[in-house]
């Protein structure tokens, strides 16, 4: 009984996570899939030629994909492990109203920000390049990490801490030893999330890049609107590509267990 | 072997208005196994923690053999503390638990693999190595907690509260080792514990904090024979307490007059006795006073009485009051040997 249920789920997330993929991989090698035809008439590798060339400049445009997402990723780890912390261990004035600002950029439209930022961004000179883009990417980024690691320190012990530095670590070798081990596998889904929102990021790409910072969601909405549904299709599945790699990469990690935070949990 | 002393250490917290610690002096002599003893609130895990370095005091020092640490930074101060809760680092081994410090002291790991076996072997935990600490019993994380710390040598080993955690027949086998430990060792050990049996049984100095301040440090003995204050008395169980002037040698109180140990200083007094050295029946300095009641305790039975309108307590082996009913009359004694005159309340 159990088996066939979970044979059943099985079933349930193939279909949801590879089902829609199919239609992808079949367009990316069609040429020419015309309705009511079931499958393409012709097969052909021109679009993957074409998506791989560098003429097509999808290759650099998913480098710099790829820059402006790990980058944005670190940052925001770097930003967020201080005040995460003193949201999740701390209680002091205000902290509800830091809380709430520290959500807004996830709850109002990004629209709403991209104009304002815009001008703000002209005069400081960040336009269209690609650390203009990246400041504009830790809005809506941030908050997700923040608030991730906030719960991750909420249920972390700092006397952990405290016993490692009595027992002759420096604040740093304890941070290495102690605390990152008890944090990762909050830290690691922070930056999945984090790396995910930036890498699909599209309105805040265009506001503040310009056109000339040409990330893989503005390569695809345009080949996308030309109608060359088969390098569109190529481009979606490069897209893809990312977020199935870190997800199976720290899938041990957010999974396995979590040792020193249900330790701390332990009554 | 380390002398600790720590020079008018103050610590205030925000917001509270009392001193958690006030102007502590203290001196842990080297080699010593010293219990910081104190009701909570006391300001015990205060005190640790300002000698480990994890909280910074508003005022006075700390040294080690007359070299002052208050500003070094934990990890320089070579004081290890074990804390109340193992706190195991749950991601790692039982071994690499026991060899953290070393480890971040940069030794090698060859050197780091032989101290632990060693240290492991001391505590019993040698077949434990590649466990995971939740895989530990309580008294098992509480041995590798402690041999995590004495592995580093340190100059002072501070203990806080190392046998409340565990049952009864733990603590005993703990106890042993602790003491077993410290005196291979030699590392000046400073104990902190809210009981005061504990710190009796465990230690052999104790230090009593009450509201802050020392109270008294003396041998654990010191603390039944002889109280500074009416507090450290009521502290170890104290529970008779005369008012009363001493003039030529006789203590004139309530009671009448009653016969002291030579040497007993002049004016006014408050003289304690034991519960377990009043004795029933006839003897010196002997009165007739009236059992309000009998509480059995097992080995011993409390008998409550009255003497001239002041309530006594003994302590004595259940048979000697078989048949005794409240009520009753019976003549008690007050053994000169066995008295002890405190500051005047």
């Amino acid at each position: 009984m159990r088996g066939s249920w979970r044979s059943l789920a099985g079933l349930a997330l193939v279909s949801w996570l590879i089902l829609p993929v199919l239609p992808l991989i079949v367009w990316s090698f069609a040429h020419g899939w015309r309705f009511p035809d079931l499958v393409p008439q012709d097969w052909s590798g021109k679009a993957w030629a074409y998506a791989l060339s560098p003429a097509s400049g999808i290759l650099s445009s998913f480098a710099t994909t790829t820059l402006i997402a790990t980058t944005t990723t670190l940052l925001a780890a770097l930003i967020c492990l201080p005040a995460g912390r003193a949201l999740g261990l701390y209680h002091f004035r205000g902290k509800g109203l830091v809380t709430l600002l520290l959500l807004a950029p996830a709850i109002l439209p990004g629209l709403a920000v991209v104009f304002g930022l815009h001008g703000l961004f002209l005069r400081l000179g960040l336009t269209g390049s690609i650390p203009g883009v990246i400041l504009a990417h830790l809005i809506p980024v941030l908050p997700y990490m923040v608030l991730i690691l906030a719960a991750v320190f909420s249920c972390f012990d700092t006397a952990y801490e405290d016993q490692a530095r009595s027992l002759g670590a420096t604040p740093f070798q304890t941070f290495r030893a102690v605390t990152l081990p008890a944090i990762l596998p909050g830290l690691l889904t922070g930056a999945l999330f984090a790396f995910l929102v930036s890498w699909s990021q599209y309105l805040l790409t265009l506001a503040i890049g310009g056109g000339r910072v040409q990330t893989l969601p503005l390569l695809l909405f345009s080949f996308a609107s030309a109608g060359r549904n088969d390098v569109t299709a190529a481009i979606a599945l490069l897209y893809i590509l990312p977020g199935l790699l870190i997800l199976a990469v720290t899938a041990r990690f957010i999974t396995g267990r979590n040792a020193a935070l249900t330790e701390g949990l332990r009554p | 072997m380390t002398t600790l002393t720590l020079t008018g250490l103050t610590k205030a917290y925000r917001g509270a208005g009392a001193a958690a610690v006030h102007a502590l002096d203290l001196t842990v002599e080297s080699g010593s196994l010293t219990a910081l003893l104190g009701p909570s609130g006391a300001g015990k895990t205060t005190t640790m923690k300002l000698i480990a370095g994890l909280l910074a005091p508003d005022a006075g020092e700390i040294a080690l053999d007359g070299q002052p640490i208050t500003a070094l930074p934990p990890e320089r101060r070579e004081v290890a503390m074990v804390f109340q809760n193992p706190l195991l680092f749950p991601h790692l081994t039982v071994a690499q638990n026991v060899g953290f410090g070393l480890k971040m002291r940069g030794l090698p790991s060859a050197e780091i693999g032989a101290a632990v076996a060693g240290m492991l072997d001391r505590v019993q935990l040698a077949d434990m190595k590649d466990r995971r600490p939740s895989q530990l019993s309580g008294g098992q994380q509480q041995r590798a907690a402690l041999a995590r710390a004495l592995i580093l040598r340190p100059k002072l080993l501070l203990l806080d509260e190392p046998l409340s955690n565990l049952d009864p027949a733990l603590r005993e086998e703990m106890r042993q080792l602790i003491q077993g430990l410290q005196r291979e060792t030699g590392i000046t050990t400073l104990v902190i514990t809210h009981d005061q049996a504990e710190a009796v049984t465990l230690a052999d100095r104790i230090v009593l904090l009450l509201d802050g301040r020392i109270a008294q440090h003396d041998r654990p003995e010191a603390f039944y024979r002889r109280p500074a204050t009416e507090a450290v008395a009521r502290f170890f169980g104290g529970v008779n307490f005369i008012p009363g002037t001493v003039n030529g040698g006789l203590f004139h109180s309530a009671l009448g007059s009653l016969t002291l140990p030579p040497d007993a200083p002049e004016g006014d007094h408050l003289l304690t006795i034991r519960p377990e050295a009043l004795r029933l029946g006839p003897g010196e300095n002997s009165r007739d006073a009236t059992v309000t009641a009998l509480t059995f305790l097992g080995t011993q039975t409390r008998v409550a009485l009255q003497v001239a309108g002041i309530p006594l307590q003994a302590l004595v082996p259940p048979d000697a009051v078989r048949g005794l009913q409240p009520g009753d009359r019976v003549a008690i004694a007050l053994p000169p040997e066995t008295l002890w005159l405190l500051p005047p309340a």
